[in-house]
């Protein structure tokens, strides 16, 4: 029963982190349809850069985390401005294909920091241990990455609902001409998503880190599972990543935990999500809550 | 000075030109409109005066300024307001969100105002409730207030669209055939919006096919065929027009 729970628990937390993570590509997505392959690097660059404001600068932690989602949200919003504005009204393909080489380059451009190889960790600032619930185990870590991925979950909903550059993102999601002709520019829009979705890779960074330490290799593997993730939930669907993003996160621990140990070699954890995935396609192929197209006359 | 000036304007898609050497002059306060068959370019006009498309040659001003490579929300927040002849409206969203974003959007959008929240820190709110109440007290849209858009009728998409552009506080209000596929009592309806808008002293461009509602409320026409204006003047100088008969009234003038 405490096996169970603890690997609900942490499938839960996990899971909440891919949906932020896909919450950030969603965004993307849905202001100008654009796959982003970035999001894994954009990830991993939140990650090392808050441990570099940690360790290499000895910033207090808070400082050095909110330093490290600035810094990535940054380098998000010049992607768009310096690479991607330039292809604004060339065909998608041509934008997702510069998003892949993006990726290559963000890549290359962490190889050629230490952070390219070996494993880090941020030193500790959470207390050992943690706390007992209904016999299972929950560490702080994990106690503080929910509590977090909830907050920021919760701000954005907030900012988009309620703010007026959320109201103009939303309008430029919806209706691309609509919003330019009611005096929305689409050019800051587009960049403000890639500054939201740098920024919600940097605060999955940051707690994959505090959870299970830093590995470039890792931390990118993470950026990709916000593939099934959005294709479960539906591509252009915020509340759709973080219920695929949980579901995917407790489906892998419990394929982990249960399925493993009776498979030669076990690695279900990769494959049961995407098993998922392709029973929920079978039947909702647009995904469990995205808009289906409505072809109009 | 006239209020709006296109000169020479030439808008062409690959080797197609939509509008060759269009020259177009509105005076603050007219009622202008311009007709045309299908194809003619009359939505291309509109869309070179709001920003959506750039000439390739040719200027357009907007009191005295130029506007011709400005974006479309830079044109917006100069005061000039589209409706869009296919329905483009957020149709998740009610006729009165709609209409409420439309002055959100205009009003307080801007990087400098990003961390400004609407509602009581903007102080606007009351303001723009009210402005947004008048106009659909004034396009009759009450009982649809709370209706979501995707769920009318389209002859009341169609007001909702001009209401919209209305929310704006517009100096210039383009329509793009806002009639079209009305029924004749819907038609009565926006005839008279549109006297009533023009009437408040917000200079109209019209698009519309209906030659009699072009001909009765016209303060001047101007006639586009295969991307050119083949005449221009008062309404009933350009009914007899022989080109204009020949061009678009067909056998019927
Ligand atoms: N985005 C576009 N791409 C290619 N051709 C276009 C585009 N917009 C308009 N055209 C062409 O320009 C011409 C004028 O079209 P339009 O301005 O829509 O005419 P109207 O509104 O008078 O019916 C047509 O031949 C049309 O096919
Ligand atoms: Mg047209």
């Amino acid at each position: 029963m405490s096996f169970l729970l603890e690997l609900l628990v942490s499938g839960v937390v996990l899971g909440l982190i891919y949906g932020l993570v896909a919450l950030g590509f969603v965004l993307i997505y849905k202001a100008s349809r654009v796959v982003n392959f970035a999001q894994g690097e954009l990830l991993a660059m939140g990650a090392f850069s808050a441990h570099f404001f940690l360790v290499v600068l000895k910033l207090p932690v808070v400082l050095a985390f909110l330093l490290a989602l600035g810094f990535t949200a940054l380098v998000g919003y010049l992607l768009e401005r310096v690479f991607l504005k330039r292809l604004v009204g060339q065909p998608i393909i041509s934008v997702i294909m510069a998003t892949i080489g993006l990726a290559f380059f963000l890549d290359g451009l962490l190889h050629l920091t230490p952070y390219g190889a070996g494993s880090y960790g941020y030193p500790t600032f959470l207390p050992e241990g943690g706390v007992a619930f209904l016999g299972a185990r929950i560490s702080y870590a994990q106690l503080l990455a929910l509590f977090l991925t909830l907050a920021f979950l919760f701000l954005f909903s907030w900012f988009f609902q309620r703010s007026t550059l959320g109201v103009a993102m939303r309008s430029v999601a919806d209706d691309q001409m609509a919003a330019m002709s009611l005096g929305v520019s689409v050019a800051k829009v587009f960049a403000l998503a890639w500054a939201a979705a740098g920024l919600a890779a940097a605060a999955g960074g940051v707690m994959v880190g505090t959870i299970s330490g830093l590995n470039f290799d890792g931390l990118v593997h993470i950026g990709l599972r916000v593939f099934p993730v959005v294709i479960l939930g539906g591509l252009d669907s915020i509340p759709g990543a973080v219920v695929a993003g949980i579901l995917i996160g407790v489906l892998e621990n419990l394929a982990a935990g249960f399925l493993d140990p009776y498979i030669p070699g076990g690695g279900t954890r990769d494959v049961f999500p995407f098993l998922a995935l392709l029973l929920v396609l079978w039947f909702k192929p647009h995904g469990l809550f995205g808009t289906e197209e409505i072809e109009r006359v | 000075m006239s209020q709006l000036r296109v000169e020479s304007v030439t808008l062409t898609f690959g080797g197609v030109a939509a509008l060759s050497a269009v020259s177009l002059r509105v005076e603050r306060g007219e009622l202008v409109s311009v007709i045309g068959p299908n194809g003619a370019g009359k939505t291309s006009l509109l869309n070179v005066v709001s920003g959506f498309y750039h000439p390739q040659r040719g200027h357009i001003f907007f009191e005295g300024q130029e506007i011709t490579r400005a974006s479309p929300h830079e044109i917006t927040k100069r005061g000039i307001a589209r409706a869009f002849q296919n329905i483009e409206l957020f149709s998740g969203l009610t006729v009165l969100e709609n209409l409420l974003l439309a002055r959100h959007t205009y009003l307080a959008y801007g990087l400098a105002q990003a961390g400004v929240f609407y509602g009581k820190a903007l102080g606007k709110e009351v303001e723009n409730r009210r402005a947004v109440e008048e106009i659909i007290d004034f396009m009759e849209l009450e009982p649809y207030r709370k209706a979501l858009v995707g769920n009318l009728p389209y002859g009341v998409r169609k007001r909702v669209e001009v209401a919209r552009a209305l929310a704006l506080s517009p100096k210039l209000l383009l329509l793009d055939e806002p009639m079209a596929g009305m029924t004749l009592e819907e038609k009565e309806d926006m005839v008279r919006f549109i006297l009533e808008i023009r009437a408040q002293g917000t200079t109209v461009v019209l698009i519309e096919h209906d030659l009699g509602v072009v001909m009765d409320i016209s303060d001047r026409v101007y006639v586009l065929d295969f991307g050119q204006v083949i005449a221009e003047g008062p309404p009933e100088e350009v009914a007899q027009n022989r080109r204009v008969q020949e061009a678009y009234l067909g056998v019927e003038a």
